[in-house]
């Protein structure tokens, strides 16, 4: 089965990656683009388990590797 | 004065520092793996800079899992004296043992120079060697050095002193001016409130010896060493 996370910069950090985009895509005529976040995106190939199990697991991976909590934030997806 | 120095899949400064703290200041290093679980009897822990595990993920995110970092944080809880520099810093960060984290710098670019650097206080145990606004010159490698933190974190860094080096104007006309990365309150290097872990960006192990640099780094070493002098712990 797979499972996804996604990891984004929370709100208020400065993403200088993201801004960038922004303002290269702005400059190019693109005005109705307001903002660009630029984060990660992970896939697991996991064992058919119990939903809540694996998003327990995958919430743990999350808080102890995945995400830095001082400056990202998280969403699990499964299936 | 014993130094252990840290090295991770990656580290490229691990060298730097047992040449700066052996060859140089004369003083006994003992290298570490990072795949060991204890420290050898030190009285300070180097964590270099590099790029440990290439920083995928996050700089410093995987060797904060590292099988040393155990002993690390034992070592700093026991009170001993931890210095991380550049991914040093990154990893100390990660770890929770220094508030905060450091993201990409503001400009996107890689910034490697020169740059000055105000000691802002010279009563703790990386500083005692300087004086409170001492102008010091030292080498930068990185690309994500913006130290970012919540607001009050910020202003507890502040209130509490706990800003050790800041960047800030030149001192030598081809140095040149002001915060290379963009970091909040142009913050190079901060400490722990119990004052025995220090972590910063810049390079002083790069700027030991004379015959490559003016060796303003130098006292970083020479202040932990009196420190620990006077607050002998020599810790297995």
């Amino acid at each position: 089965m797979k499972a996804r996370v996604y990891v984004t910069y929370k709100d208020g950090v400065l993403d200088p990656q993201g801004q960038t985009v922004c303002r290269f895509l702005q400059s190019h005529g693109e005005e109705r683009v307001r903002d660009v976040r630029i984060g990660k995106y992970i896939e697991f190939e996991v064992e058919d388990r119990p939903h809540d199990e694996l998003e327990r697991m995958l919430i743990d991976i999350s808080d102890k590797l995945l995400a830095n909590p001082v400056i990202e934030s998280y969403r699990v997806e499964l299936p | 004065m014993t130094w252990a120095v840290v090295t991770f899949p990656g580290s490229n400064c691990d060298r730097d520092s047992w040449h700066a703290l052996g060859d140089v200041l004369g003083f006994d290093v003992k290298p570490v793996f990072h795949k060991t679980t204890t420290l050898p009897p030190c009285d300070a822990v180097v964590i270099p800079g590099g790029f440990s595990y290439g920083d995928y993920l996050r700089c410093g995110a995987l060797a904060k899992l590292s099988p040393i970092m155990p002993a690390i944080r034992a070592f700093a809880d026991g009170g001993g004296l931890v210095v991380g520099i550049c991914n040093g810093f990154q990893i100390l960060c990660e770890a929770g043992l220094l508030p905060g984290a450091l993201v990409r710098n503001s400009h996107l670019r890689f910034v490697s120079r020169l740059v000055s650097l105000r000691v802002e206080r010279a009563d703790t145990a990386f500083t005692g060697g300087y004086a409170a606004g001492d102008l010091i010159d030292l080498p930068i490698a990185h690309g994500e050095g913006n130290y970012v933190a919540d607001a009050a974190t910020i202003v507890e860094l502040e209130r509490e002193h706990r800003i050790l080096f800041r960047y800030t104007g030149p001192v030598r006309s081809d140095v040149p001016d002001g915060n290379p990365n963009g970091s909040t309150n142009a913050i190079a290097g901060i400490m722990n409130r119990r004052g025995n872990v220090m972590g910063m960006m810049p390079h002083p192990e790069r700027a030991t010896d004379p015959l490559i640099s003016r060796p303003d780094g130098a006292n970083v070493f020479h202040s932990m060493a009196a420190w620990a002098g006077l607050h002998p712990r020599l810790q297995s």
